[in-house]
């Protein structure tokens, strides 16, 4: 591999690891989403239940 | 089906980048960086142009949507922006033996405009949620726009370049092939970004309500046997 080819890697990599990362941050927030909302659902059962 | 666009675009960017293009004389194969660092810079110039005509739509109806529109177009301008200046320092170290040259106006111009744009975030949230954090996000957004006909026309207006000139005002200076291959990578990165910036206001608009709902829950409780008896 030339010094040329390496670069031109390097820069790809860079571009299409940073999607990749994106991807993963964006799925940790989706299940942190849906953590929040079964907890909200779970506390709204509580409060519509007799007694809550 | 925007992000299914964006993959088929990006995809095929690529491949006639990396196959079909053909190798510039003088650079060589490291020139096919090209495809990849202009169109990821002016996806960072559309980013940051999007957020200033989100927040003068908002400075001009007073509609608060707009303000989390901005925050995110930002937020995507800010991470393509990240993306432009490290693409541009590999390209530079192996066309100008350097990782950075100060003295190219374009390349300075543009790390101030990073740098206005990553200072946004720490005017954002040095201020409490609500109208004032959204004038002044707004008026700051829209201020950061003036500096992307500077960047842009820096570059024309330096006497001492070495950052290459590819579009002038005979049209591109490159082939129809190259021109052709550009196109589709710059269609591809506009196609991500904003696919990017639809997923991320879906995100922040959901954390939003679910904050929102949590207060509600919080705080009213002894409205919830009265809505039981409503449904029953």
């Amino acid at each position: 591999m030339s010094t040329g080819e390496k670069y031109l890697a390097a820069a790809y990599l860079v571009v299409f690891g940073a999607v990749l990362l994106y991807l993963v941050i964006i799925s940790l927030k989706v299940t942190r989403l849906e953590r929040d909302l079964a907890e909200l659902t779970e506390l709204a059962r509580r409060q519509r239940a007799p007694g809550g | 089906m925007l992000s299914c666009a964006a993959a088929v675009l990006v995809l095929l960017g690529l491949g006639l980048a990396l196959l079909w293009a053909p190798e510039d004389a003088d650079q060589g194969i490291s020139q096919k960086i090209f495809y990849v660092h202009v169109p990821v810079a002016l996806t960072a110039y559309a980013g940051f142009g999007w957020a200033a005509w989100k927040a003068l739509r908002l400075l001009w109806t007073g509609d608060e949507r707009y303000d989390l529109e901005s925050y995110t177009a930002v937020h995507i301008g800010t991470i393509f922006g990240v993306l432009t200046l490290v693409t541009g320092s590999i390209w530079a170290k192996v066309s100008w033996g350097v990782w950075w040259s100060w003295s190219e106006r374009q390349l300075v111009l543009f790390l101030i405009l990073f740098l206005f744009y990553s200072a946004y975030f720490m005017l954002r949230y040095s201020l409490d949620p609500g109208p004032r954090r959204q004038r002044s996000s707004a008026v700051y957004a829209l201020f950061g726009v003036v500096l992307i006909p500077i960047s842009f026309l820096a570059i024309r207006l330096a006497e001492d370049l070495i950052h290459p000139v590819v579009f002038t005002r005979e049209g591109p200076q490159m082939s129809d092939s190259m021109f052709a291959t550009f196109c589709v990578c710059l269609a591809g990165m506009l196609a991500l970004a904003a696919a990017l910036y639809r997923v991320e206001l879906t995100g922040k608009r959901i954390d939003e309500r679910i904050r929102e709902l949590r207060e509600l829950l919080a705080t009213e409780p002894a409205r919830q046997p009265v809505l039981t008896e409503v449904r029953s």
